[in-house]
């Protein structure tokens, strides 16, 4: 088995248990690092597809290198968001939930 | 087929179409809150211009219109590309943001006397951002592009959905950026399948190249699945009530009439400009079936909130159900395919202005009642006859009643659902007008009976003229003429495969 077959299924593996840990954790913070496990299986498959293009001289493909770096970017700034939102919602109420206080329907089984 | 890369007459519209408002917003962050209102309010007829002269452009040159950004022709560059819905949906943008921001003056104002606040800050800020992504995720003809615009829509978003700084906003927006960032990194996933299958992620280029394999499957169904997040169909709505019910009501006109559908224009660009050339593998029959499953769950919620602002929030979730119906009928080189792609657009921009109007206007009630317990309702009528005009035209059009741009969407479906045979849609558009019908009655027969109400505030004027005229545009839509759809037509992959019928 290649390396790059072996870092796919890791890809693959992480992306999984990203969404496992989405579906079963309520918490907003773990949830939030589920989407950060998801982001670096994602990231580890870009470089796969980075290593099969290489061409030529490039051991390499550029671009799918450049997509990662603003990926990671566009991650880091949307956890960044999610953590803000989620220390003032412990401000305000003094616990971190996802559900409102009643009104709406449905929205206790998230 | 290559040489459609290359720049066209008129493509550096496109990038200013884009810059105008991303210099806006980024001026706002700089000068404040006072510089930010001038600048958005200010800057909205010249990107109203710009919009109409691309219109025009693509409508002159009948074809698509396209910007190498930098010179470079895709693989190596990036392109950005309007085609006929493109120019439609800039327009309705440029139409719909201005009157959101003219109408929160009211809420978001800095008066000159006043320090300036974080919420009006924000929200100035936060306006320009959404109509910027909006002008990237219309003419951007790169998948990896529209990621970031995706994004760039979700992070001006969010802050809108919980500028009020309420507990429960925050709950709402926090529980709304968890499902978009979960759509959107599913999307970028498909994104990579594609990049390592093809080599690129210009839409062109990949619909070119397309062939059946396995990634592409797998690919298209990541993809979809994230941007169904975004998008708020059943079952993933989830988020969309709260988040939308609890904003102030120029942010909820946002958020349901334009932001919901950027990422629902990127699923139509995936399956209809990047995927046409795969075989019916049952995607569209799915989609269908969700979108059917939408109408009638969403419209029954509707007619059991005792809130206003809650019902008109579910009654987007069976509104967007109906723009999916497109999928089936308007896929594939068929004779009713032209109604089924026509009706789904004129869907999409009818429900824009009809739910900005209906927003507006439930912000009205609200400022003017100090609630939006539809129980409370009866002699509002009286006291505000414009606002309930409004809520009423909206309704109209909602229900898909002539004449109205929702009568327009929906007798163009099921003119395309008969003709092709796919009854089961007919009777989903019947059902969902029914029960339209049912909820728009819930919000109008209290409001008409009754002799009196009291009021806590007389009812804004400017408020309810900003909301009577977008209403009376979503109407107006019914009367488009024949030639507009032949505007939707440009670009539309479906008639360059299909050839004439």
């Amino acid at each position: 088995m290649s390396a790059s077959t072996i870092a796919g299924f890791v890809g693959a593996l992480l992306v999984g248990l990203g969404l496992y840990a989405l579906i079963v954790n309520a918490n907003p913070l773990k949830k939030l690092l589920a989407f950060n496990l998801i982001g670096s299986g994602v990231f580890l498959v870009f470089g796969i597809v980075a290593r099969r293009g290489a061409v030529g001289a490039f051991p390499f493909d550029p671009v799918p290198q450049a997509m990662v770096i603003t990926g990671i970017v566009v991650a880091f700034g949307a956890s960044a968001l999610a953590v803000a939102l989620m220390l003032r919602l412990a401000e305000e109420s003094g616990r971190v939930t996802l559900d409102p206080e009643g009104g709406d329907e449905g929205a206790g089984d998230v | 087929m290559t040489t459609a890369a290359a720049t066209t007459e008129g493509g550096a519209l496109l990038v200013l179409a884009i810059l105008l408002p991303a210099a806006g917003f980024l001026a706002s962050f700089a000068l404040g809150a006072r510089a930010g209102e001038r600048i958005a309010l200010g800057s909205a007829p010249i990107a109203l211009v710009i919009a109409v002269a691309v219109l025009a452009m693509v409508w002159r040159a009948g074809r698509p219109i396209v910007y190498a950004i930098a010179g470079l022709s895709p693989p190596l560059g990036i392109a950005l590309r309007a085609d006929g819905v493109s120019a439609v949906m800039l327009v309705a943008t440029a139409l719909i943001i201005p009157a959101a921001g003219l109408y929160a003056r009211a809420g978001f104002a800095t008066p000159p006397s006043a320090g300036e606040s974080r919420k009006a800050f924000t929200f100035w800020i936060m306006l320009q951002a959404i109509s910027a992504a909006l002008a990237i995720i219309f003419v951007s003809g790169d998948l990896f592009n529209l990621y970031v615009a995706l994004e760039l829509l979700t992070f001006a978003a969010v802050p809108l959905a919980c500028v009020e700084g309420r507990t429960e906003t925050f709950a709402a927006a926090l529980r709304y950026l968890l499902f978009a960032l979960f759509g959107s990194i599913f999307y970028l996933l498909g994104a990579a399948l594609l990049y390592g299958a093809f080599g690129t992620l210009d839409i062109a280029l990949l619909a070119e190249r397309m062939r059946p394999l396995p990634a592409v499957a797998a690919a298209a169904a990541l993809m979809t699945a994230g941007l169904l997040a975004k998008t708020a169909l059943f079952p993933l709505h989830l988020w969309l009530p709260p988040a939308h019910a609890n904003a102030p009501a120029p942010a909820s006109a946002v958020l349901s009439g334009l932001v919901v559908k950027g990422s629902f224009f990127l699923t139509v660009r995936l399956w209809f400009d990047v995927l046409p050339a795969l075989p019916a593998i049952g995607f569209d029959a799915i989609l269908g079936a969700l979108g059917s499953a939408a109408v009638v769950f969403g419209s029954v919620l509707a007619l059991r909130q005792p809130r206003l602002k809650l019902l008109i929030a579910y009654s987007t979730i069976a509104q967007i159900g109906y723009l999916f119906l497109g999928f089936p009928l308007g896929s594939g080189p068929h004779a009713w395919t032209a109604d089924g792609w026509n009706g789904g657009l004129m869907q999409v921009l009818a429900h824009a202005f009809a739910k900005a109007a209906m927003f507006l206007a439930a912000g009205v009630l609200y400022e003017s009642l100090g609630h939006d317990r539809i129980a409370k309702f009866s002699g509002a009528a009286r006291a505000m006859p414009m606002t309930i005009l409004t809520l009423g035209l909206g309704g109209l059009s909602l229900m898909g009643l002539p004449p109205s741009g929702g009568f327009a969407a929906k007798w163009l479906l099921l003119r395309a659902s008969v003709s092709s045979g796919q009854w089961l849609w007919a009777l989903v558009l019947l059902l969902g007008g029914l029960l339209a019908a049912g909820y728009v009655y819930r919000i109008l027969a209290p409001a008409l009976s009754g002799e009196s109400i009291a009021l806590i505030a007389p009812p804004r004027r400017t408020g309810e003229a900003i909301a009577l005229t977008l209403a009376i545009v979503a109407v107006a839509l019914g009367f488009a003429p024949d030639s507009f759809f032949q505007l939707l037509d440009i670009g539309r992959p479906a008639l360059t495969t299909a050839g004439p019928p």
